[in-house]
């Protein structure tokens, strides 16, 4: 693979581009930090067995204005790209969002306007050479409006709806469309909320993700029992959600 | 960000506050310490009080550089050594030194000053450290190594994590000829045969340790089996790398009373007499022979709630053999001693101010917390502070201050360096409460 990993420097997104990295996928990162891009692509080239350069360019959720200079970039690097990866994303707590509206406001816009904007950057140049595989984080957060996520959780569920309309416009022409749905994870981004029963590690999520990509599949919940739960909470009826907690 | 309690491998665990993050340089500003995989057995990783905030390096931890003409590294303190050798053994690298278990990170390598079964060439982990980047006490950041401040350089190594918080550490990994072991293991009948033993495979080989049967009493006191080994060469390994081994976790807590003198007698004994030919000679992988425990994933539930302790000390090669036999007679006669005793012969002391080994014979013994564990373990330390030996910090727990005053003439040179770049001693540990009366 030719991979474009957009968050790449942290978190699960760290590990989905070591797993890359390992394998001898060449990878192009991006992120916000230019010293922290700087730091894991030195890291993501001792990792590869050839210790293939990892280049990388600047690219902000929140600045939509540069994402395609970013891509023309990687474009340049690789020598054309064939699957983009995003796992950037912001997260913050029900309490932290309703207390601060102007938050509030950019998550939404980088969780869903912007993710969506660059996805749509990248979906044109990969269906212009053919196709090829973009793979975005999502959450379960987005599969159900629930109390203690309504706000992250309905940034999530507009992504999720779109990257499976993508998969049904576009896969026919070969673009394969990956919705990644993590559940709790322990990283820097969870670092101090309470893990709950079946939290997962970056490493097991990103050995799930990368499995997923090269069987072309379309939707992924890691660690897998939460499909199972969600399923669970998808149908759970109106007069119980209102009732639980969770 | 809070994690109420935090633990450490001996079971102790005390209220506490631990920041996770990726970025080590943000999570140091205004902390009082940096802990790894809280591998230490006592008090060395955890805060000086509740309140304190302790960074965790653990999701720190990228490699900066790599190069592998001459095998250098740079690499976040939170790189752990089993993500090191996962990378690095099957092209032919492998760290210079590595104590008894991978799962420590890099910063806790160079804070504890590890050493491994080849002391007695190689000197501890510092010996092979070229630099290390630092935020000390002040918030600035500083690199530091043999030739640009060294003093703060040498009490870092083996400092318990007391001089600033380790942010990158570059070291020089070993080239090896293949990834598996030539070893070579003998039953020996007692503790002056094992001397012997050890003295004579010094020299042999680059790798030594032995396991001793420390229940047992009269002649066959310090029985065990001795085992040295060294890399194999190409064509004595098979041809494909080892396979990683499956994971076993130990699934629950055993109550107090399933460790007792009775079990680990029949354990000890079983291990013994599994050795059932004099010498053997075999080819291993590296990880039973580096990190034999590290098969079976929270061992240390094995002695329930109560917890336990290693006590382990350094006797000089100048107090002789029979300050060994001595200790070993002491030891079995107080009792409160686990099927876990190891013996090491040890090389000259290294350039760490506080790191623990000295030319001679390490002993390490795994102890149950009981009642009277205060009392042996000063016991322990009265014969070892007479023998002119001394302890580990980073397996200690109950040595009183007094004790480690007398036992280690380095702490006057420690202190002054600690007083010129941290004057405030803002740097703190429960261990450095204990031990240094800093404040809680």
């Amino acid at each position: 693979m030719k991979a474009v990993v957009l968050g790449g420097t942290g978190g699960m997104g760290r590990a989905v581009a070591r797993k890359l990295a390992e394998r001898g996928d060449e990878i192009f990162l991006m992120g916000r930090d230019a010293g922290d891009l700087a730091r894991s692509a030195a890291d993501l080239e001792a990792r590869q067995p050839k210790n293939a350069r990892v280049a990388y360019a600047v690219c902000d959720l929140e600045k939509p204005e540069g994402f395609a200079a970013a891509l023309d970039e990687a474009d340049r690097a690789l020598g054309g790209f064939d699957t983009v990866v995003v796992t950037a994303g912001m997260f913050a707590t029900q309490e932290a969002l309703e207390a601060d509206v102007e938050l509030t406001r950019r998550l939404l816009t980088v969780n869903y306007t912007n993710t969506v904007v660059f996805c749509e950057h990248a979906r044109k140049r990969l269906l212009e050479r053919g196709g090829g595989q973009l793979t975005v984080f999502s959450s379960v957060a987005g599969d159900r409006g629930r109390k203690p996520v309504a706000l992250y959780g309905s940034s999530k569920a507009g992504l999720s709806h779109y990257l499976e309309a993508l998969d049904h416009k576009f896969h026919a022409k070969g673009l394969s469309v990956l919705c990644v749905k993590p559940g709790f994870v322990k990283t820097g981004m969870t670092a101090g909320l309470k893990p709950p029963p079946f939290a997962g590690e970056p490493d097991d999520v990103a050995k799930h993700v990368v499995r997923a990509m090269v069987a072309r599949k379309p939707l992924l919940y890691t660690p897998a029992i939460w499909a199972l739960v969600m399923l669970v909470i998808r149908w759970l009826p109106r007069f119980v959600m209102r009732r639980i907690g969770f | 960000m809070a994690e109420a309690i935090l633990s450490a491998w001996g079971r102790l665990a005390l209220p506490g506050v631990e920041l996770l993050g990726e970025n080590l340089e943000s999570l140091s500003l205004g902390t009082t310490l940096s802990r790894g995989m809280g591998r230490s057995y006592g008090d060395s990783s955890l805060p000086a009080r509740g309140t304190d905030r302790v960074v965790s390096t653990r999701l720190a931890n990228r490699i900066l550089a790599f190069d592998a003409r001459t095998g250098v590294v740079r690499a976040e303190a939170g790189l752990s050594l089993v993500e090191l050798n996962r990378l690095f053994v099957p092209r032919g690298f492998f760290p210079p030194v590595t104590p008894g278990t991978k799962f420590v990170t890099l910063g806790g390598m160079v804070a504890s000053d590890v050493h491994g079964k080849n002391h007695h060439r190689e000197g501890c982990f510092g010996a092979h450290v070229r630099s290390l980047r630092m935020r000390l006490a002040d918030d600035s950041i500083v690199t530091c190594s043999p030739t640009e401040h060294a003093d703060l350089f040498h009490a870092t190594i083996g400092g318990m994590g007391l001089l600033g918080h380790i942010l990158e550490v570059e070291f020089t990994l070993h080239r090896i000829p293949s990834p598996w072991i030539f070893m070579e293991s003998e039953r020996v009948r007692d503790i002056d045969e094992f001397l012997a033993a050890l003295g004579r495979a010094a020299p042999r080989w680059p790798m030594t340790m032995g396991w001793i049967d420390c229940l047992q009493r009269g002649r066959s006191m310090g029985r065990g089996i001795l085992m040295a080994g060294r890399w194999a060469e190409p064509h004595e390994a098979p041809k494909e790398p080892p396979r990683a081994a499956a994971e076993l976790t130990f699934p629950v807590e055993l109550p107090d009373w399933a460790l007792n003198p009775t079990t680990a007698s029949l354990f000890n004994t079983a291990y013994y007499w599994r050795h059932t030919q004099q010498r053997v000679e075999t080819i291993v992988a590296p990880e039973p022979f580096f990190y034999p425990l590290d098969a079976i994933l929270h061992w240390n539930r094995v002695y329930g709630p109560r917890g336990f302790t290693q006590y382990q000390c350094v006797l000089p090669r100048a107090a002789g053999p029979a300050a060994v036999r001595a200790f070993m007679e002491l030891l079995t006669r107080l009792g409160g001693a686990s099927p876990l005793c190891v013996i090491k012969d040890c090389g000259p002391e290294g350039e760490g101010l506080l790191s623990f080994p000295l030319e001679g014979t390490s002993i390490a013994v795994d102890m149950a917390i009981s009642p009277d564990i205060q009392r042996i373990v000063d016991r322990l330390n009265e014969f070892v502070i007479a023998a002119g030996g001394r302890i580990y910090l980073t397996k200690d727990r109950f040595t009183r201050p007094e004790h480690f005053r007398a036992m280690e003439p380095r702490l006057e040179r420690f202190f002054a360096v600690r007083e010129k770049w941290d004057p405030h001693r803002r740097l703190r540990s429960a261990q450095s409460v204990r031990l240094f009366g800093d404040r809680a």
